[in-house]
This record gives C-alpha cells, sequence and structure tokens, in this order.
C-alpha cells in the first residue's frame, strides 16, 4: 500500500516528521518497507511546450517539433502519435539519462534531422506503464519548471506491508487513524455530506444473491461534464504508481486508497435495464477493463444488466460499459462483496486489481452509503451535473459483536500494566466504543464495523498493546535449569546426530538435498507411488517424495564430478518417504561415493562394496545397533546390483542396505559409475533398553590368553562365506570370540566350482586353561558345525 | 702368539703387555669373524688368557695374591672389550640397515578423506541446545501433512487470503477427497503436541517446511525452529525474555537490543515480530549492534482459538509460540550468502561452509566453539 506524506496530511494533522511517522507506523504494526522520494530521479526532466510540429521528412511515423524548453526554442524529433502544437509535456536535455531505458540523450541526427533533447512519456519516466505517447500535462504549467512537481511526484511516497487482519489500512484515512491513537497527531475527521438527490434513478439495481453481495448501493448522475481531472489529482495518483484516466474513473481510485473504498462507474447510457449483482452462469464471459475476455462461472458474482455481463463483482468491471470523455451519465456502484467469494474469483481469473485486493480482505460494510455520497459529491464538483436520490438493495451485514473485556486482561496476557483509564482512552481513539458492564470493572467493547478481525479479548489486548507500544512489554527472566530433565531430543533425532558426527569422521560431507525428485528416479528407488506425486510441483523434475536420498546425493556427485570434483564422498541423514500416512515417514541415512581417486605412487585396492560395508557397519555399531545379532539379508531394492549389493537385517527386519548401484539406475539418474552406496533404516533400529542405572555393567576379563586356530574349508561356489563365518563362529560358545576370513583361493589344486575358504578361530579360555583335548574337541566342532552349515569338505 | 709370555715366566710387565697386545687386536679387529678369533685366542679354552688363569693353581699364595688379581683384570677387560666391539659392530650393521632401508618421506601419503557436517544441522542443534537448557523439549511430526493440522487448527479461516500467504504444496486428493500437503511450517507440531500432551507444555520443533517459492530468498524447502508454551499463566513478557536469551546465546554476544514490532499471524494474538539490532555497512551484517534493524523472527501469544482448536480450554490457559527461519538465520551467522547454495550439495560448499565433527556446540563453551 503506498500514499504520499501530503495525502496523509489530509486526514491527520501533525508536525511529525516522515522519520517519526514512519518509525511510529511500524511500530504500530504497519511496515513500511521503502520511503521513496520520487522527484531525485526526475530532477533533470523539466516542461516544455510544443509550439509546432510538423512531419518528419523522411519518416512517417516521426514528428520535427519546435520546442519551447527552459533551455530556449529547441528542434527535437519525436515519435509519439500525441505530439503536437500546444502540448505541455517532459523535456530532457542532452546529456540526460533516461530512467526507463537506461540511454544518455546525444545530439543526434535521426533519419537527418538532429535532436536537440527528448520529449518523454511515463514510462520513459518510470512514471506509469504507458509508453504510447508522451506525458500530456497540465497547460498552465510554467515552462522549465521541475516535472516532479507537475507530477505530484515532489511528495516522499511511503510503501507499507498491509497485513491480511487490517484492510482499513488499504485506505489512507485509516493509517492516519491509527497514526493519531498512537500519538502522531489528530486525526481529522471528515463528515460525508448530505447529498439530496434530485430525481429518481431511472436504471434500479438489485442483488439477487445476498451471500455473494449482500448490499449493492448506487446513485446515477446526469448532465456531466467528464474529462482529465484536476493536477491535484492526477499527481496524487501518479505519486502512487496508478495512471489518470478521466474524472469519473479517477474519482473512483482515490476513494479506494483514500478510504479503502472500492466503486465502480458506468456509463449509464450504454446499460440495459436494472444492474443485477449476481451469480454466473456457465456459458457467459464478458470483456474486463484490462483488454482480456473472461469465462464466467456460476461461483462468480457477477453484475449484468439485461443485455449482458459487465464485470466480476468487487474484482473487476467491463469494457463495454466503461466510462470515457463522452460519458454524460454515470451509474455509481458502491457494494459489499462476499470477501471469500471475490478471493476465489480473483484467484480463478488471475485479477489483482486493487477492488480485489480490498474486497477479499473484508471491507467496511458501513461505509458504502457514506462513502457512495462522498464519490458523487467529488463528481458533481469536478463535473457539474446532478445527483439521483439513491438506491440501496440487500443490507449490510450486523456489526461486530460486543466483546466483554477486563482490562486487567492487558497485565496477565502481554504481561504489561496499563491503566484502566488509558485502554479506554486508545479504544476511543481506534473508534472502539468502551462502556462500563454494570457492577464490574469490565467494559463492553464495540468494535467500528472496519474492525471485523476483532473478536476477542485477545484481539484487544493486542491493539492497547500495540498502541502503548510493545516497547512496554518488560522481558522477564527466562527459566533456569533445575535438577533433571529428560534428554530434549528423542532417541531418533539423537542418532542422526551421532550419525552426522560419525560419518562426517569418516570423511563424508553431509548435504542437505530436496525432500523431493522427479518421479522416475524415485521409481528406480522403490518409490514413485501416486500418493505422494505432488499435484503442484515447484518444477516437473521436483515432482515426488522421495523414497530414499540416495537418488538426490548420486546426481549431486554427479554435478559435482561435471565441475571437475570427482571421488565426492556425500551424505544425508534426513527423512524418506514411502507412503502419505503419519508412519510412512522415516529417518534414513543415505551414504553415496563415487569413487574418482588421483592415481597414486603407492596404488590402493579400488574401493568396492567391501569398503561401503566396512563403514555401513562402523556406523551401525555408532548407533548402538546389535552387530553380532546382524544377518545378511538379499538385496532387495532396484538400484543394487545384482551380485554386488547386499542388505543387513536384525530377524526378519532390513536395518540397512549396502552395495554398488545399478548400472540402470545410474543409467536412468544421468549418472556415471561406479558408485557406491549404503542406507541405514534408522527406524528399524530397535530402541535403546531403558536401563535402572547410567552404570555399565562390570567388565569380563578372562585371565587366560586367547589362542588361534586355523581351518580351510572347501566349498561349492555358491556358498556364502558370511554362513560359513557364522557357522564357526556359533559352534562353541562363548569360547569362540572371533573368526577370521583371511583367505578365499580358487583355482590349482581345487575341482571347477569349488573354492577354498580359510579362518582363524579366537578362542579364548574362561575358566582354566584348555587342555589339548579340549582345543580338539573345539576343533571337531567347529569343523561339524561348517560341514553342517554349509556341507564343506576340510580342506586337506 | 708370543712365545715370551707363557705360564712359567709371567709377570707383572708380561700382563700389561698382553693386555696391551690383546686390546689392540679387539680394537683393529673389522668384522665380527676377526673378533671372534681374538676371543678364541684369548678366552677360549684354548686361550692365552685362559692358559695364565689355569696357572694361578700352581703358585705360591704370594704370587697368587699379586697374579690373581691382575689376570682376573686381564680377563674382565678383554671381555668388556669385545662385548662393546661386538655392539658397535651390531650398531654399525643397524644403521646400514636402516641407511638401506630410507625412503623419501616427502613422498605423499595416501589420501585421508575430511569430511563435514552441514550448516543447517548444525544451527538447529544450537538452536535445540539453548532452547534444551531453557527447559524446553523437542518434539517431532512428519513432512506430510492434514489441513487440518497446517491451517484449520491453526486459525486460517477456510479458503481466507491468509492461506495465499502460505503457497502450498498438495498431493492429490485421496479416496476421501482430502487432499494431503507438505507442511508449510512445523507448527502442525505445536498442534499434535497440544492435542496429545496436557499443559504445561513447553516445547520446540525443528525440521523441513515446504512453499512453493523459489527466488534469491525463497527455496521450495527450507527449515523452521518454532516453540511453544502453554501453561495457566505465561505472559508476553515472558516471551521476550526467552527470545532475548535466545538471540544472545545463538548469535554469541553479551547484550542485543531487540524490538518487538506488532504483525499479524492468524496463530497468534498479540502478534509480533521480532527485530534485532545490525550493522549493515561494510557489506556484511553484524548482529547486535549498528543503526540498522533486522527481523529474525515471528511469535506471539497463542491465538485463543488454537487452544480451542487443539482441545484445550482458552478460559484456562494460555501461552505463547514463536517461529524462526533456520537456513537465513544460519547464514546470517556463519555468513553463508545464498539459500539455493545450501541444497546444490556441492561439495566445495560443503567442505567450505562445514562443520567439523569434532566441534561440538555447547553453552559453556560458546555455543560455536
Amino acid at each position: 500500500m503506498k500514499f504520499t506524506l501530503s495525502w496523509l496530511k489530509d486526514h491527520l494533522q501533525t508536525d511529525a516528521s516522515i522519520d517519526r511517522l514512519v518509525d511510529a507506523m511500524t511500530m504500530a504494526g504497519l511496515e513500511v518497507e521503502e520511503i521513496h522520494d520520487p522527484a531525485a530521479k526526475l530532477a533533470p526532466f523539466t516542461i516544455a511546450r510544443i509550439v509546432s510540429a510538423a512531419k518528419h521528412p523522411n519518416a512517417d511515423k516521426l514528428q520535427v517539433c519546435q520546442v519551447e524548453t527552459k533551455d530556449g526554442m529547441r528542434e527535437i524529433v519525436c515519435g509519439a502519435p500525441n505530439a503536437r502544437a500546444g502540448l505541455v509535456t517532459a523535456y530532457a536535455a542532452i546529456g540526460t539519462k533516461i530512467p526507463g531505458s537506461g540511454i544518455t540523450l546525444e545530439a543526434r541526427p535521426v533519419r537527418g534531422v538532429v535532436s536537440n533533447g527528448m520529449l518523454c512519456s511515463g514510462a520513459e519516466l518510470e512514471v506509469d506503464a504507458d509508453a504510447e505517447g508522451i506525458l500530456e500535462l497540465d497547460p498552465g504549467l510554467a515552462v522549465g519548471s521541475p516535472v516532479a512537481e507537475a507530477l505530484g511526484l515532489s511528495d516522499p511516497v511511503i510503501d507499507f506491508e498491509v497485513t491480511p487482519n487490517r484492510p482499513d489500512w488499504l485506505g489512507v484515512a485509516g493509517i492516519a487513524r491509527d497514526l493519531a491513537a498512537a500519538g502522531l497527531g489528530k486525526f481529522i475527521a471528515k463528515p460525508p455530506p448530505r447529498l439530496k438527490g434530485a430525481f429518481a434513478s431511472p436504471i434500479g439495481v438489485a442483488t439477487q444473491d445476498e451471500s455473494a453481495c449482500p448490499l449493492f448501493a448506487a446513485r446515477m448522475i446526469r448532465g456531466l461534464k467528464n474529462g482529465p481531472s484536476p493536477a491535484w489529482l492526477q499527481r496524487r495518483l501518479r505519486a502512487i504508481g496508478l495512471r489518470p484516466r478521466n474524472i469519473l474513473v479517477d474519482v473512483t481510485n482515490f476513494f479506494s486508497y483514500d478510504r479503502a473504498r472500492p466503486l465502480h462507474v458506468y456509463d449509464a447510457d450504454k446499460l440495459h435495464g436494472a444492474v443485477r449483482a449476481r451469480l454466473g452462469r456457465a456459458g457467459e464471459s464478458f470483456a474486463a477493463l484490462d483488454g482480456k475476455t473472461y469465462e464466467v462461472t456460476p461461483e462468480m458474482c457477477v453484475i449484468a444488466d439485461d443485455a449482458r455481463v459487465l464485470g466480476l463483482g468487487g474484482v473487476m468491471g467491463g469494457e463495454y460499459s466503461g466510462c470515457s470523455d463522452a460519458t454524460t451519465t454515470v451509474l455509481i456502484e458502491s457494494a459489499y462483496f462476499d470477501a471469500l467469494r471475490t478471493f476465489q474469483t480473483g484467484r480463478a481469473t488471475g485479477i489483482n486489481s486493487d477492488a480485489r485486493y480490498r474486497n477479499e480482505r473484508g471491507i467496511d460494510p458501513q461505509s458504502c452509503v457514506p462513502e457512495l455520497d462522498r464519490a458523487a459529491q467529488m463528481i458533481l464538483d469536478l463535473c457539474g451535473g446532478e445527483v439521483s436520490e439513491i438506491i440501496v438493495a440487500g443490507r449490510a451485514p450486523a456489526p461486530p459483536a460486543p466483546i466483554v473485556f477486563d482490562p486487567d486482561r492487558v497485565r496477565t496476557l502481554a504481561g504489561m500494566s496499563v491503566k484502566p483509564a488509558r485502554v479506554k482512552q486508545i479504544l476511543k481513539a481506534l473508534g472502539f466504543a468502551a462502556a462500563p458492564e454494570a457492577g464490574s470493572k469490565r467494559l463492553i467493547v464495540t468494535p467500528p464495523t472496519w474492525r471485523r478481525d476483532v473478536e476477542g479479548p485477545a484481539d484487544l489486548v493486542e491493539e492497547i498493546a500495540r498502541i502503548e507500544g510493545y516497547d512496554k512489554v518488560p522481558a522477564a527472566d527466562p527459566p533456569r535449569a533445575e535438577g533433571y530433565r529428560a534428554p530434549p531430543a528423542g532417541v531418533g533425532e539423537s542418532r542422526l546426530r551421532i550419525a552426522r558426527r560419525a560419518l562426517a569422521a569418516m570423511g563424508y560431507l553431509e548435504a542437505v538435498t530436496w525432500s523431493f525428485c522427479e518421479r522416475r528416479h524415485a521409481a528406480l528407488f522403490g518409490g514413485g507411488a501416486d500418493a505422494l506425486v505432488l499435484a503442484n510441483p515447484i518444477s516437473a523434475d521436483l515432482d515426488c517424495m522421495r523414497p530414499s536420498a540416495l537418488p538426490n546425493l548420486i546426481r549431486a556427485a554427479q554435478k559435482n564430478a561435471d565441475r571437475g570434483h570427482g571421488d565426492a564422498r556425500l551424505f544425508e541423514a534426513g527423512p524418506a518417504y514411502f507412503g502419505d500416512g503419519e508412519a510412512d515417514q522415516a529417518r534414513a541415512i543415505a551414504v553415496v561415493w563415487r569413487p574418482a581417486p588421483k592415481r597414486h605412487w603407492r596404488p590402493a585396492p579400488a574401493p568396492d562394496l567391501f569398503d561401503m560395508k566396512r563403514d555401513c557397519l562402523a556406523l551401525l555399531e555408532s548407533l548402538g545397533a546389535p552387530i553380532a545379532s546382524l544377518q545378511h539379508a538379499d538385496a532387495d531394492q532396484p538400484w543394487q546390483r545384482p551380485g554386488r549389493a547386499g542388505g543387513l537385517r536384525l530377524g526378519p527386519k532390513i536395518i540397512a542396505r549396502f552395495g554398488e548401484v545399478h548400472p540402470t539406475t545410474l543409467a536412468g539418474l544421468d549418472a556415471a559409475g561406479p558408485v557406491l552406496a549404503f542406507e541405514i533404516l534408522v527406524d528399524a533400529l530397535p530402541a535403546p533398553r531403558a536401563k535402572p542405572t547410567r552404570a555399565k555393567p562390570p567388565l569380563e576379563m578372562s585371565d587366560f590368553m586367547p589362542l588361534t586356530r586355523d581351518f580351510a574349508f572347501v566349498v561349492d561356489e555358491t556358498v556364502a562365506a558370511g554362513d560359513l563365518v557364522r557357522a564357526a563362529f556359533g559352534a562353541e560358545r562363548p569360547l569362540i570370540t572371533d573368526v577370521a576370513l583371511f583367505d578365499v583361493y580358487r583355482g590349482a589344486g581345487l575341482p571347477a566350482g569349488k573354492k577354498s575358504l580359510a579362518i582363524e578361530v579366537t578362542i579364548e579360555p574362561r575358566e582354566r586353561t584348555l587342555t589339548d583335548a579340549d582345543i580338539d574337541l573345539i576343533g571337531k566342532k567347529v569343523v561339524a558345525a561348517v560341514v553342517k552349515a554349509t556341507g564343506a569338505a576340510l580342506r586337506a | 702368539m708370543d712365545a715370551a709370555v707363557n705360564a712359567t715366566t709371567i709377570s707383572a710387565t708380561n700382563v700389561e703387555a698382553l693386555e696391551r697386545d690383546l686390546i689392540a687386536r679387539i680394537d683393529a679387529s673389522a668384522d665380527d669373524a676377526a673378533l671372534e678369533a681374538v676371543r678364541v685366542e684369548a678366552l677360549g679354552k684354548q686361550g692365552v688368557v685362559s692358559g695364565l688363569m689355569r696357572t694361578l693353581g700352581q703358585m705360591s699364595p704370594d704370587e697368587r695374591q699379586v697374579m690373581g688379581p691382575k689376570l682376573n683384570r686381564l680377563r674382565d677387560l678383554v671381555a668388556e672389550a669385545i662385548a662393546v666391539r661386538k655392539a658397535a659392530f651390531a650398531e654399525a650393521a643397524l644403521e646400514a640397515k636402516l641407511r638401506a632401508e630410507a625412503v623419501d618421506v616427502t613422498l605423499p601419503a595416501p589420501r585421508a578423506y575430511q569430511g563435514a557436517i552441514h550448516p543447517i544441522s548444525r544451527v538447529m542443534e544450537e538452536m535445540a541446545l539453548i532452547f534444551g537448557e531453557m527447559g524446553f523439549t523437542l518434539e517431532e511430526g512428519p513432512d506430510i501433512e492434514t489441513d487440518f493440522n497446517n491451517f484449520t487448527a491453526l486459525n486460517f479461516p477456510e479458503k481466507h487470503p491468509a492461506r495465499d500467504m502460505h503457497d502450498t504444496f498438495f498431493f492429490h486428493p485421496g479416496a476421501d477427497g482430502a487432499r494431503k500437503l507438505l507442511r508449510t511450517h512445523t507448527s502442525p507440531v505445536q498442534v499434535r503436541t497440544m492435542l496429545k500432551q496436557r499443559p504445561p507444555i513447553r516445547m520446540i520443533c525443528q525440521g523441513r517446511t515446504y512453499r512453493k517459492d523459489s527466488d534469491a530468498t525463497h527455496t521450495p524447502m527450507f527449515h523452521q525452529t518454532e516453540g511453544l508454551v502453554i501453561d495457566e499463566k505465561t505472559t508476553m513478557a515472558d516471551l521476550k525474555g526467552v527470545l532475548m536469551a535466545f538471540v544472545k546465546a545463538y548469535f554469541e554476544v553479551d547484550t542485543v537490543e531487540v524490538r518487538f514490532r506488532p504483525h499479524f499471524f492468524p496463530f497468534t494474538e498479540p502478534s509480533a515480530e521480532m527485530d534485532v539490532r545490525c550493522d549493515r555497512s561494510g557489506g556484511q551484517i553484524r548482529i547486535g549492534q549498528g543503526d540498522d534493524w533486522l527481523e529474525i523472527l515471528g511469535c506471539g501469544m497463542v491465538h485463543p482459538n488454537v487452544i480451542r482448536n487443539c482441545g484445550l480450554d482458552p478460559e484456562k490457559y494460555q501461552g505463547y509460540a514463536f517461529g524462526m527461519g533456520v537456513d537465513r538465520l544460519a547464514g546470517l551467522k556463519y555468513g553463508m550468502p545464498d539459500l539455493r547454495d545450501y541444497f546444490a550439495a556441492d561439495v566445495r560448499w560443503l567442505r567450505h561452509y562445514g562443520f567439523s565433527p569434532y566441534l561440538l556446540p555447547g553453552l559453556a563453551q560458546g555455543i560455536a566453539s
């Protein structure tokens, strides 16, 4: 919302400086975004008068003008169709930089005629959007005087953010009222004129749907003479970025900003029968003032006469019945439209008009009649003519209900002490009526009709606190920790924090990537279900919730490689989405390594899935997972490369997956491989057992030397080494404390389809030194267990 | 062996000559083999020193008194000289071996990868720590939410323009016609907490939030930290105190001037935005001092309708709520200039702006150390 300082002073008697006013606005909740002094930019531009305009000898669309300027008579070539003798307009001397184009003027021939300056359009000066012709200014202006002043742009413009709860701030009078309440001056109340109708309007108005348009008031003025608005009105509108058109239109725009009261004017000679507010009908359409044609739907409130749809109620009027300089009879509409319907119509059509902006926020319904009269009076003053009696259809909704209010609530809710008398004073200044409740200290407070946002005591507390100043609210000491408190974060969140530290310590970089990805990428990772596809994604490649962070990380690794930074080790500890239900969001840790190590004088083995498995297990251990109970699981995700990937499970529950990424998956992600990855489903890990004490269980240390024995087995190629190790490990518990697989051999000495696996078994005596016989027995148990589990033969 | 030296002609002079001779030969021996030869000649069973030792038995007690110590000393001296020489050989041999095995230590070591924690994670942990110290628990909720939890419960009127402020991502309607959405703020977690816990409630929530917006200062996904206190007597003064303490702890400044400005949120009444003093001169923002203001968060007293919508009695319970953008506050503290870089996973950015896993945030030593 923009307004100028001088406009504010129409409604606020004040000596306060602009800085103080702006500060008071901000502290009262009107957050000032910008103060703009337009005179600065327009300083080089002065008023000039075209003395004569002749056709350019070498160009049809150009004219050669003799112009009276501050620099004397100048010959200027001008392409504007409206350049003509007698026109008063804006002049830029040679050397001036034009704001709209950024070009600095030089004296150079245009088709053979030197132009000694330039005559400017509104667009070139950035004062409006009109690039069609040069500015047409008041012929009474003195040549050489500043254009900024002529355009009313010497007045500082204040732009501030209007919060959606305060449509009354969309009028300058409403702003003045709050500033007066805040002590910045005196609000200048201006009672509306008492208009006496000279005739009964021959055109009636009606509202056929009181839910869409509860109130429709109008007056007709006939015998008027429309034309350009007076300079003061043009200046005001230009200052806030509106383009003056003619008096009738300008008056409606004026009241939209002056009183937050949208109005509409119809050229009454173009109307056929009564003007009605009604719901639209399928198949109807209308040509709006913005030059576009809109389809009407039954959800929209339209204004129509017998012949056509004239406009979208509260949103935008139509071209057909619009007022022009030729208009002599006008019907002025002042209506109250349902805010929600206005919002929906605005949204459906995409029209962003000043009328929509106000009506959808809910204007003061009680202002329909007084502001109609005020506008009618201004038209009479400027255009002459005579006004009809008022015609009103429907009725205004009930005013806001009174609120029982205990002034002490200011203390108990806002924590500030404000005397009851001051409470009443503030409420009164804001237009509230406050009467004492009989037999109590409470007040019966009735909000003004323009404050429909105020519904209860909390709203009143805000009004008082806001005007008194939030800076008067004391700051209480924050509470200090006392005694024991449960840890603030839950297990899942704590585990993510541990995972971040552990992985960063292992040399992985934490990334945070979008929760969404491209649907076809999600499908590569087992996702892409309909329920997780966004109806309105920000872009087509971010249209689906990710089933894993892996696709995002793999693509990020590829992008890094494309930039020349290969060998990326990335992880993300965040959400994965398996469905749209409450429990379908999981905490997951995704880790990606796209190895591209540089050549090294001491070559290391190429990174492979076992590097991933190592890191995965190390991380699981950091997270408190019971490592000894983990079992291998087959690869079960489409991204896992067959034969080079697997999973880890606890019982039937998969808790982690690791391995090489499937080449087909990589191709789908436009990524080159190999890429190694693992993923841990944090929520699948068992919660730590609640313990009665922080003390750790006693350490059991054997006094006896551990000893080792080696075994080599010949097994089928298909036997999983993990099964063999597991069998050996379980052969004699708890004496066997470790089984290390130290050799895998295929080839000479072994039949085809067989391999040899060699293990070193660590035996830790617990109660006594083991005899040779004891150790032989354990060895036999190991062999028996392995043979049973894998069909192995002890290698000779 | 010198023929003059024999058992029968032994004398003190001879012993000294023998000692000189043997020591000289030990010192002159070139290697272990030569040394061993000297040892055998001197100390071996047939060696000259051993032979002399044997003559002691045939000497008169007086002679023995004189010659005994001399011969014993000779034997010890020779043995020690041999040991010293032997050790020198061993040392030289080891030295030669080590010299032979020397490598160029300036050759590069294998690469160790340096990891880092993302600033967003870091900052969320810092925030949780500060509020945790003030007695707030950390609550969680899903990103995919219902319209009720995200809007209706929070006093957003149906289809009101206020909902327009939140450009919401929606999913396709389900079988029941209801469409889920991506939460536009973490406030649904406040709703969930009020629905399941009885006051007093003192919680924060953190996480991913989404709005359909993408430009230099907006990303379609961002992060928030919000807080909620509900009891029977908490006022705006308590809110102010907690937020001022937070700002000081977070920005690690002793004093910070703050300003509370009235604002509008559907879910709070009264509502405020909080500004902190800052200095924008010199291209960088410094927090805590200066002549400018910077808006950092929104807050207010929880709207009675919200309390009611969450199953509590607004006549009995009241409290405050606040919410802040993590991404922006992270940038303000740690100097990340462009929000869009946060989510690009560029390893150069992650290394530069990321945090060592060993620098744990803690209140005692300064939150960022």
